[in-house]
């Protein structure tokens, strides 16, 4: 034993360092040339559609993957040559549900602690602990094989919290999830996050998960980052405060240019007979779309009027609606909305 | 950092028991298996031949004949190896062979009591059904041994010039059971291989929980480990409930003999190591988990059965010795008979284990080489 005080490294300036971070299977390329930083105490968003490379990003990042080409750091450690250094720092909650089924919630955060070489004394302190943060320790004992998909959830949040890491990957924590399920992941991540100084790194294709959680967006497309910057200046940073989405039963030549001359309107984007109208007043423009519509004889089949969303942002960004996310409930969605 | 390992490698081993002990149905199926095909297999080949049905056309009816029709029924009332059925037609009874009713047909022909008498070279025919060679070789060992009894019926000379051969046998008799004892433990071990082993890796990759402990600080060395000796404990549990169950219902003499049981310990743990590394090394790359269901049958017949748990290695073609000579189940098998059926120490089988030990190291070692610690 050496009296010696060793003085602790210093502490990098970001808790994540991407840097021109590649990863091609073939000619294909899940992530071409990404770069972004991710401050300590953060919680960053990896925002895109399926297949839009944000899972490889993940997995590069907690070492499953190797890249192509590039660099990462996690707190100072490269991701390829100091990968078990990395591996003790993070905690990773990956998409799939890793918890075994056959063991029970205590079992399974045991294994996983000893995985780690956690004393016994600590771990049976922290496993107690980390069980109550989740709200499971009275089905501690029970098979996980016995829990709803949001139990497992919580139960995995809490098996990668059980070495104490500093940064927290969550892959798409809540799909799957029912709404209330979803709502206390949400909760449960603020919390544990504020208590233990996490810097949370997680992905989702859900608008609304990503503009309640994160405090920086980046939205990849084709493995390329697109945007980054917070919910609220994404959001600022296209034009409109409103959108309407209208769609027609038929509708004459040049409708396009005629609904772009209609009030406040700031941008329209068609697919077929739906279009999404930019407007920096929705009241009003919806007023004059559907004066505009009786004169033509158009018939509007559907209209919803709502802010501005994250949602939007991704569709101003690359120009594609988001498949999954459309299917999640909005919880800005406005009251003005007419069906026919 | 070795406590660190150990402690890694024992939550491998401990995550795999656990689960083991959840599913009886696995624990069950890995012992009970091993312990029918013994019975089934032990008696389906192992009894003698009985009740062959030999119909039996006499064209003589004279004394020597109905002296040898008198023999044949008094093997058929006695040793019932078979049973005969009296023809007065030849073509009825030919035809009765064609179409299966009778095995054999012995035809007795109209001159024979003559040529007994006159010492003419008498034959008479055995007409068989040869698509079932152990009948009409029981058969026809059966009829030999009882012409010879017909032949010399007259007093032998007091000396004799003719050599013969007086045969002792070291052991006592070993049923077919027992005979095939060694190479079901061995293969009780090796179903608990083939469950425990790479395939448990494969279910967790396709279900997706190795990427829950792949990004922990596990090195491939103690996932490979952790896994190896997991499996060898199950593999070890099931080898000993099949060298104690199965030495008692093949009616092994003492078989619960306290320093035999230890030396099989040494043998089973030896063997279910060097299984349990060949199926991970088998396995290492392997993603899709009906890969290892669609080869087990092919392997456990390639390992089994060159092996000489059934039959003699000394009977095989060249090429099949080449696979009996590096099959780990060739080393076992002849550890267990040497163990079970001679009842010899650990040293009449020192390189049966050195063998299993050195087959272990070097499967480990490549499976470690080659196992991906990433996606």
């Amino acid at each position: 034993m050496t009296s010696a005080v060793h003085a602790s490294p210093p502490r990098p300036e970001f808790a994540v360092e991407v840097d021109d971070l590649t990863k091609c299977f073939g000619d294909f390329c899940a992530v071409d040339r990404l770069t972004f930083t991710v401050k300590h105490g953060e919680v960053f968003g990896l925002l895109g559609p399926n297949g839009a490379g944000k899972s490889t990003v993940i997995r590069m990042l907690t070492t499953l993957v190797l890249p192509t080409s590039g660099r990462a750091r996690i707190i100072g450690h490269d991701i390829v040559r100091a990968a078990n250094e990395v591996r003790q720092a993070i905690g990773v909650i990956p998409q799939a549900m890793t918890s075994d089924l056959d063991l029970s919630a205590w079992e399974n955060m045991n294994i996983f602690a000893k995985l780690y070489g956690i004393p016994r004394e600590k771990r049976r302190r922290e496993i107690k602990r980390l069980l109550e943060e989740v709200d499971l320790v009275q089905w501690a004992d029970k098979p996980v094989k016995m829990f709803s998909g949001g139990m497992r959830r919580r139960l995995e949040i809490a098996r990668g919290l059980v070495h104490e890491p500093k940064i927290f990957f969550l892959d798409e924590p809540t799909t799957g999830l029912d709404p209330v399920s979803r709502v206390m992941v949400w909760e449960m991540l603020t919390r544990l996050k504020q208590e233990r100084d996490l810097t949370i790194i997680l992905t989702t294709h859900y608008m609304d998960e990503a503009d309640s959680l994160c405090d920086r967006i980046a939205i990849v497309d084709h493995g390329k980052l697109v945007a980054l910057d917070s919910p609220l200046t994404l959001k600022a940073s296209i034009p409109g405060k409103n959108v309407i989405e209208v769609s027609f039963a038929d509708i004459p030549a040049g409708w396009q240019q005629v609904l772009e001359g209609l009030p406040e309107v700031a941008e329209v984007k068609a697919e077929e007979l739906v279009f999404r109208i930019a407007t920096h007043n929705g009241p009003r423009t919806t007023v004059a779309l559907m004066d505009t519509a009786r004169e033509a004889e158009v018939t509007v089949t559907s209209l919803s009027v709502q802010s501005t969303t994250l949602d939007d942002v991704f569709v101003h960004y690359t120009g594609r609606q988001l498949r999954d996310a459309l299917q999640a409930p909005s919880a800005k969605e406005s009251p003005f909305i007419m069906r026919r | 950092m070795l406590k660190n390992s150990l402690h890694r490698i024992g939550a491998i081993i401990e995550r795999d028991l656990r689960r083991f002990r959840r599913s009886p149905t696995l624990m069950i199926v890995s012992m009970v298996m091993p312990l029918v095909q013994l019975v089934i297999l032990g008696y389906a080949f192992g009894g003698k031949i009985k009740n062959i049905e030999v119909g039996v056309v006499d064209q003589d009816h004279r004394v020597p004949a109905v002296q040898l029709k008198g023999m044949f029924n008094a093997v058929a009332a006695n040793a019932r190896t078979f049973d005969t059925t009296s023809y007065s037609d030849e073509g009825k009874a030919l035809a009765d062979l064609r179409n299966g009713s009778i095995n054999a047909l012995l035809v007795i022909p109209p001159e024979f009591s003559r040529k007994v008498q006159a010492g003419m070279n008498p034959r008479i025919a055995l007409v068989e059904d040869n698509t079932d060679q152990f009948s009409s070789s029981a058969l026809a060992s059966s009829l030999t041994e009882l012409l010879g009894a017909y032949n010399g019926k007259a007093l032998p000379p007091r000396l004799s010039n003719a050599v013969t051969l007086s045969v002792v046998e070291v052991y006592p008799y070993v049923p077919y059971i027992q005979y095939l004892l060694p190479g079901t433990i061995t293969l009780a071990i090796f179903v608990s291989a083939m469950i425990g082993g790479g395939i448990i890796f494969i279910d967790d990759k396709a279900r997706g929980l190795h990427e829950g402990y792949l990004t922990t600080p596990l090195t491939k060395f103690d996932l490979i480990l952790g896994f190896n000796l997991a499996g060898a404990i199950k593999a070890v549990l099931s080898g000993l409930v099949l060298a104690t169950l199965g030495s008692v219902i093949a009616g092994i003499p003492d078989p619960l003999n306290l320093l035999r049981l230890m030396r099989m310990l040494v043998l089973v743990a030896l063997t279910a190591l060097a299984l349990i590394s060949m199926m991970f090394l088998i396995m290492v790359r392997v993603n899709d988990p009906l890969v290892p269901r669609a080869i087990f049958g092919v392997l456990n017949t390639v390992l089994f059965f060159p092996s000489g748990a059934v039959y003699p290695i000394n009977a095989f073609p060249p090429w099949m010795k080449v696979i009996t000579t590096i099959d780990p189940f060739t080393y076992a098998v002849h550890g267990f008979k040497s163990l079970i059926l001679k009842n010899t120490g650990l040293m009449a089988i020192g390189g049966d284990l050195l063998y299993l030990g050195l087959f272990t190291f070097l499967a480990m070692a490549a499976a470690t080489m080659l196992f991906r610690r990433t996606l």
